[in-house]
C-alpha cells in the first residue's frame, strides 16, 4: 500500500480533533496536484475554487459545533462519467465536451452530504471503454508510480489521483474491471460492489446491466467507510437494491479464522509469474490467519470474455445512441438530419467507442441476435451457476486482479484483443452481478504493484472486507 | 363525438366475394399527472419544452422509474377489456429520430402487462384483444420550409419534448374485424371504456387517442392476404373511410392481376385516399433487447384484484341495465347515446320518481344533449310530464312544448304549464264529433280519400286540428278517419 499519504480515516480524525482543518488538508492535496498533474494528467477538470469554498464552509461549521458527516473535510475525486451539477462531465469524449449536467449523481450528493470535498473530475477511457486510460479524447493518464506506464483503466484517472495523493479517495465505475484493474496497477484498494448496492443515477451509462460505482482508497477501512456513505437504496435507480448497505467498518477486525478461501484449480494462461507468486503468498497469509484453502472450478470462465464483449457493446450501442447532436454536446452541422448524425458521431467518438458501437449493433441485429447477444446471455447464466456451485464449498475466491502489472504506455493500443485480456479475472463478477475488490499485495515485475482480487457472492461484502483487511495486515 | 355504434349500417360490401380483414392498433395517452418514467408533468397544450426533465430529455445518467399510477390505469383498462394481467418486462426499441431523445423507446415487447382480452360489438360480434401494453410517447416534430410539412425538403425542424415520455397504452386487436362499421364501433366502444375507467380523456382531435389500421382482403374462407398499415387516421369517421378506400384499392389491385406489397400507408383525409409512406422491405431493425434500467413489473394478484373491485360499471352493462329499465333495444341509438352521455342514472332517477321510463328515455335523448351526466331539471318534474303524456292528458306535440319550457327554466310543474297553455288532450268522443263535422263539411275531400287518394286526408285532418285548437291528438284523428273509411 502507498503509506506515504494519510488515509481518509486519519484525515477525518485529525480534522475532528482540531489538529488540522479541511482547508489545510485540501491545500496539501492541491499542492500535490500543482506539482505533478501536468505529468500525470489524472484530471479532466480540477475544481479548486469550489473545493476551497466547501472546505471553508466545513471548517466554519465544525468550529460552530455543527455535525458535517462522516467524511467531513475529505478531498475526493470523481470519475468524469458521474454527473456534477454545473460542472463539466465529459466521459473523456469530444461528443460531451463542454456539457454541464443540470443535476448531481446520487453518489455525488451522498458524498457532499457526508462532508466530502470534491476536488475534481478524473480522466477515463472514453465512455469507460478501455483498460489503460489511453482511449481518452483528452490524452492518457500516466501511472504515478512509473510515468512510462499506464495506470490501468478505464478509471485510470481516479486510481492515479489516489496513488499520487491528489485526493484522499476517489470514485470509479466498474463495468468489466474498470475499478479493480487500475487499483491493482496503481497499488491502491478498489471495490466493485454487488450490482444494485450503489445507485447508478447520474452515472453516464456504458453497459447498464454491468455498471457499478465503487471507491478507490489507500486502505481497506477507508473503502469500507466510503461504501457505507455511497451505498444503499436510491428510489431514482430502479435496479438499486431495496435494502441498506451492510455495516463494513465494524467487521474489519473479525479475521478470517475458519473461513474457506476458493482457489482456481485451473489458472488461465497469460499470468506473469511474479503475479502468481504474490497470489500464492496471499493464500499462505490467509492460511496462516486460520483460513482453509479450497480448490474450486469455474468451467465457464473461458467464455466470459467473449460474452462480455457482446453484452457490454450491445448495451453501449443503445446507451450511446442518444449522442446525436440534437439536444446537447457536440453538433457538426450538415445538410440534413441523417448526415448531421453521421458527421457528429464521426467527429465526436474515438476509435474504441466506434468499434464497440459497431460490435454491439451487430450483436443485436435481426438474424444475429440469437447467435450472439442471446448466447452471451446464456453464458451469464452459466457463470452465475458456476459461482453458485463454487460458493457451496467456499466463502470467497482469490484470483489475481490483473494477469500483469502496469504495462508501458502504447504497448497494447494497436491490438484491442490483447487489451481485452486484461479483464479476464474481473469480468465474471460483472456478468454475475457479484461483489469483488482488489487489494494491493506487494510488487511484481519492474517493482510495480500487484493486486489480489477477492470475489464474493452478491451481498457478500462483509466477508469480502474481512478477507481484504487480513490481506492488508499481512502485506 | 357522434355515436357510430348504432348508426344504420352503410358497411361497404366488396364485390365478387372479397372480404375485409381488419385489425386495429390504438394508442391512448393515460391520464396521469406525471410521465411514465419521471416526475415531469403530463399535460397537453403547454408552451413547448416546459414539461421536461433529465429523464424526458434522455440526458446522460438519467434513469427511468416506473409511474405507479400509469401501471394502475393500464391494469384498469386491461381488466375492462377482459385481459389477463401478468408480470411484465420492458424492452428498448432502438431507432434514430430527432424527437426520440434516448434514440430508443421504452416499450413492452414479448411480455406485456395485459394479454388475451376481448370486446363485444353489437350483434354479439366478439373482437379479440391480443395485448394492451405500456410504452412511452415520443416528442413532436414540426418541420418548417418546403412544401410537404414533412422533414424531407424542409428548411429546419423544431422539436417539442413535452409529449416525450407521456404514458401510452397500445391496444392491439386481433384481425377479427370484418367491415368499416365494426371498426368504428370498436373504436367508439373503446373510447367509452377508456372514459368509464378514467384511463384517458381519449380525445382523437388532441392526439390522446390515435388509430393505426391494418387492412387486408381475401376471398371468404381463404388465408389472410398481405396487409397494409394505415397511419394518420384521426377520427372515427376517418377510420371507416380509410378502411373502405383501402379495401377497394386492394381489391382493384388484385383483380387487375397485381399483388399487394406489405407497406405503411398514409391516410389523406382531404383527398379521401391512402398513399405509400414506406415499404416494409426497408423497415428498421429495432434491435429490441431487455431494458436493463428497469426490473420485472409484477403487480401481484392482490393489487390486481383490488383494482378489479374498484372498476365502475362498464358501458355494455350500463346499456343492458338501461335497456331493461326502458324496454328499448340495448343496441338502439337512444340507449347508446344516453349511456355515452352518462345520463342513464338520470333516466333511472326519473323512473324512481314514478315516471314512465320509455318516455323518459325519449325526452332525455331529445332535450338533454347539452345537459351532461347530471341534468339540473329535477327528476320528478320530468316524471310528471311522462305521466301526462302516457295518460293522454296532453298530446305528444304538447308534451314536447312543455319539455322545452321545463328545460329552458331548469325545471317546472308540467301540470301547471299545461294548464297555463290551455293544453288538454280531447277525449275520443269529442274528437269523433269533430271528425264527423269535417267529413260533412268537405264531402269532396272525403270522397277522394275513400277513393284511395291518401293525400286528401290532409285537408280533413287540418280542419279537425283547427276546430280542436290543436288539442286533438293527430294520431287519434288519423286512426278515426281510417276506421270510418273502412
Amino acid at each position: 500500500m502507498t503509506s506515504e499519504f494519510v488515509s481518509v480515516v486519519d484525515i477525518v480524525g485529525s480534522i475532528r480533533e482540531g489538529k488540522t482543518t479541511a482547508s489545510a488538508v485540501l491545500e496539501q492535496h492541491l499542492d500535490r496536484i500543482d506539482m505533478r498533474e501536468t505529468e500525470i494528467h489524472a484530471f479532466n477538470h480540477v475544481m479548486a475554487e469550489s473545493a476551497r469554498a466547501n472546505a471553508a464552509s466545513i471548517d466554519a461549521d465544525l468550529k460552530a459545533g455543527k455535525e458535517r458527516g462522516p467524511l467531513a473535510g475529505v478531498p475526493i475525486a470523481l470519475k468524469d462519467n458521474m454527473c456534477t451539477r454545473g460542472v463539466p462531465t465529459t466521459c473523456s469524449s469530444k461528443i460531451l465536451e463542454g456539457w454541464k449536467p443540470p443535476y448531481d449523481a446520487t453518489v455525488a450528493t451522498r458524498l457532499q452530504q457526508a462532508g466530502a470535498v470534491i476536488v475534481g473530475k478524473t480522466n477515463l477511457d472514453e465512455f469507460a471503454m478501455g483498460s489503460s486510460t489511453e482511449n481518452s479524447a483528452f490524452g492518457p493518464t500516466r501511472n504515478p508510480l512509473d510515468t512510462s506506464r499506464v495506470p490501468g483503466g478505464s478509471s485510470g484517472g481516479s486510481a492515479a489521483a489516489v496513488a499520487a495523493g491528489f485526493a484522499a479517495a476517489s470514485l470509479g465505475s466498474d463495468t468489466g474491471g474498470s475499478i479493480r484493474q487500475p487499483a491493482a496497477l496503481c497499488g491502491v484498494v478498489g471495490v466493485k460492489p454487488t450490482y444494485g448496492m450503489v445507485s447508478r443515477q447520474g452515472l453516464v451509462a456504458f453497459a447498464s446491466s454491468l455498471d457499478q460505482i465503487g471507491p478507490f482508497t489507500h486502505t481497506v477501512a477507508d473503502a469500507a467507510l466510503l461504501m457505507e456513505v455511497i451505498g444503499g437504496h436510491d428510489p431514482l435507480d430502479s435496479t438499486s437494491l431495496d435494502q441498506p448497505v451492510p455495516s463494513l467498518t465494524a467487521v474489519l477486525g473479525q479475521g478470517v479464522k475458519g473461513m474457506r478461501i476458493g482457489r482456481l484449480a485451473d489458472m488461465p494462461d497469460g499470468c506473469e509469474p511474479e503475479v502468481l507468486a504474490r497470489l500464492d503468498a496471499a493464500f499462505a497469509a490467509l492460511k496462516a490467519a486460520g483460513a482453509t484453502i479450497v480448490d474450486i472450478a469455474l468451467p465457464s470462465l473461458s467464455y466470459c470474455l467473449t460474452a462480455y464483449y457482446l453484452v457490454a457493446p450491445a448495451e453501449a450501442s443503445s446507451n450511446l445512441a442518444r449522442y446525436d447532436g440534437v439536444r446537447y454536446g457536440l453538433r457538426v452541422e450538415s445538410a440534413d438530419l441523417i448526415s448531421m448524425y453521421g458527421a457528429t458521431r464521426a467527429a465526436g467518438f474515438g476509435a474504441e467507442v466506434k468499434r464497440r458501437i459497431m460490435l454491439g449493433t451487430y450483436a443485436l441485429s435481426a438474424g444475429y441476435y440469437d447467435a450472439y447477444y442471446g448466447k452471451a446471455l446464456k453464458v451469464r447464466r452459466l457463470i452465475a451457476n458456476d459461482f453458485a456451485a463454487a460458493y457451496q464449498s467456499c466463502d470467497v475466491i482469490l484470483t489475481p486482479t490483473s494477469p500483469t502489472v502496469a504495462f508501458p504506455i502504447g504497448e497494447k493500443t494497436s491490438d484491442p484483443l490483447t487489451m481485452y485480456l486484461c479483464d479476464i479475472f474481473t469480468i465474471p463478477t460483472n456478468l454475475a452481478g457479484h461483489a469483488a475488490m482488489s487489494v494491493p499485495f506487494g510488487t511484481g515485475a519492474h517493482s510495480m504493484p500487484v493486486g489480489v482480487q477477492i470475489l464474493a457472492p452478491a451481498l457478500g461484502e462483509p466477508t469480502m472486507f474481512r478477507v481484504a483487511a487480513e490481506l492488508e495486515r499481512a502485506s | 363525438m357522434s355515436n357510430a355504434s348504432s348508426a344504420p349500417s352503410h358497411a361497404t360490401v366488396l364485390p365478387n366475394g372479397w372480404e375485409m380483414v381488419i385489425g386495429l392498433e390504438v394508442h391512448v395517452e393515460l391520464d396521469t399527472k406525471t410521465k411514465l418514467f419521471s416526475a415531469s408533468p403530463n399535460h397537453f397544450g403547454d408552451e413547448p419544452n416546459t414539461n421536461i426533465d433529465p429523464v424526458t430529455l434522455g440526458l446522460p445518467g438519467a434513469l427511468p422509474v416506473i409511474n405507479r399510477r400509469a401501471v394502475e390505469l393500464a391494469i384498469r383498462l386491461g381488466l375492462a377489456l377482459n385481459c389477463t394481467v401478468q408480470a411484465s418486462t420492458f424492452h428498448r426499441k432502438n431507432y434514430f429520430y430527432q424527437d426520440l431523445a434516448k434514440a430508443y423507446q421504452i416499450t413492452q415487447y414479448d411480455q406485456p402487462i395485459n394479454i388475451d382480452g376481448f370486446m363485444m360489438l353489437p350483434g354479439d360480434v366478439r373482437i379479440g384483444i391480443e395485448r394492451a401494453h405500456l410504452e412511452e410517447d415520443t416528442g413532436k416534430s414540426t418541420h418548417f420550409g418546403g412544401t410537404s410539412g414533412r422533414i424531407h425538403g424542409s428548411d429546419y425542424s423544431l422539436v417539442d419534448f413535452n409529449r416525450a415520455g407521456v404514458p401510452l397504452v397500445e391496444i392491439v386487436s386481433r384481425p377479427d374485424i370484418r367491415n368499416a362499421d365494426q371498426a368504428r364501433q370498436y373504436v367508439s366502444e373503446l373510447r367509452s371504456i377508456l372514459l368509464a375507467v378514467g384511463a384517458s380523456d381519449a380525445k382523437m382531435e388532441e392526439g390522446s387517442m390515435r388509430c393505426d389500421v391494418n387492412v387486408s382482403v381475401r376471398k371468404a374462407g381463404d388465408p389472410f392476404g398481405t396487409r397494409c398499415e394505415i397511419k394518420n387516421v384521426n377520427s372515427i369517421r376517418a377510420v371507416g373511410k380509410a378502411i373502405d378506400y383501402e379495401a377497394r384499392r386492394q381489391v382493384d389491385v388484385l383483380e387487375s392481376g397485381g399483388t399487394i406489397r406489405q407497406e405503411t400507408r398514409h391516410w389523406d383525409d382531404a383527398e379521401g385516399r391512402t398513399h405509400t409512406l414506406r415499404v416494409k422491405e426497408d423497415a428498421d431493425d429495432y434491435r429490441y433487447f431487455l431494458e436493463p434500467d428497469l426490473v420485472l413489473l409484477d403487480p401481484g394478484a392482490e393489487w390486481v384484484e383490488s383494482i378489479r373491485a374498484s372498476l365502475p360499471m362498464l358501458p355494455a352493462a350500463r346499456r343492458a341495465r338501461l335497456s331493461q329499465l326502458t324496454g328499448a333495444d340495448k343496441e338502439s341509438e337512444a340507449v347508446y347515446v344516453i349511456v355515452e352521455r352518462g345520463q342513464d342514472d338520470y333516466v333511472q332517477l326519473v323512473a324512481d320518481a314514478g315516471g314512465e321510463p320509455a318516455r323518459a328515455l325519449v325526452y332525455v335523448q331529445q332535450a338533454f344533449s347539452e345537459a351532461g351526466a347530471n341534468p339540473v331539471v329535477p327528476a320528478k318534474d320530468l316524471a310528471a310530464l311522462t305521466l301526462l303524456e302516457r295518460d293522454a292528458k296532453v298530446t305528444a306535440t304538447q308534451a314536447k312544448t312543455i319539455l322545452s319550457e321545463i328545460v329552458a327554466n331548469g325545471g317546472g310543474d308540467a301540470v301547471a304549464i299545461a294548464a297555463a297553455k290551455g293544453f288538454e288532450a280531447l277525449d275520443t268522443s269529442a274528437v269523433e264529433a269533430m271528425v264527423d263535422a269535417a267529413i260533412a263539411a268537405q264531402p269532396d275531400a272525403w270522397a277522394k280519400y275513400c277513393g284511395g287518394e291518401e293525400k286528401a286526408m290532409g285537408a280533413l285532418v287540418g280542419a279537425i286540428m283547427k276546430s280542436s285548437q290543436g288539442k286533438a291528438d293527430g294520431k287519434v284523428v288519423t286512426a278515426l278517419l281510417q276506421k270510418k273509411r273502412g
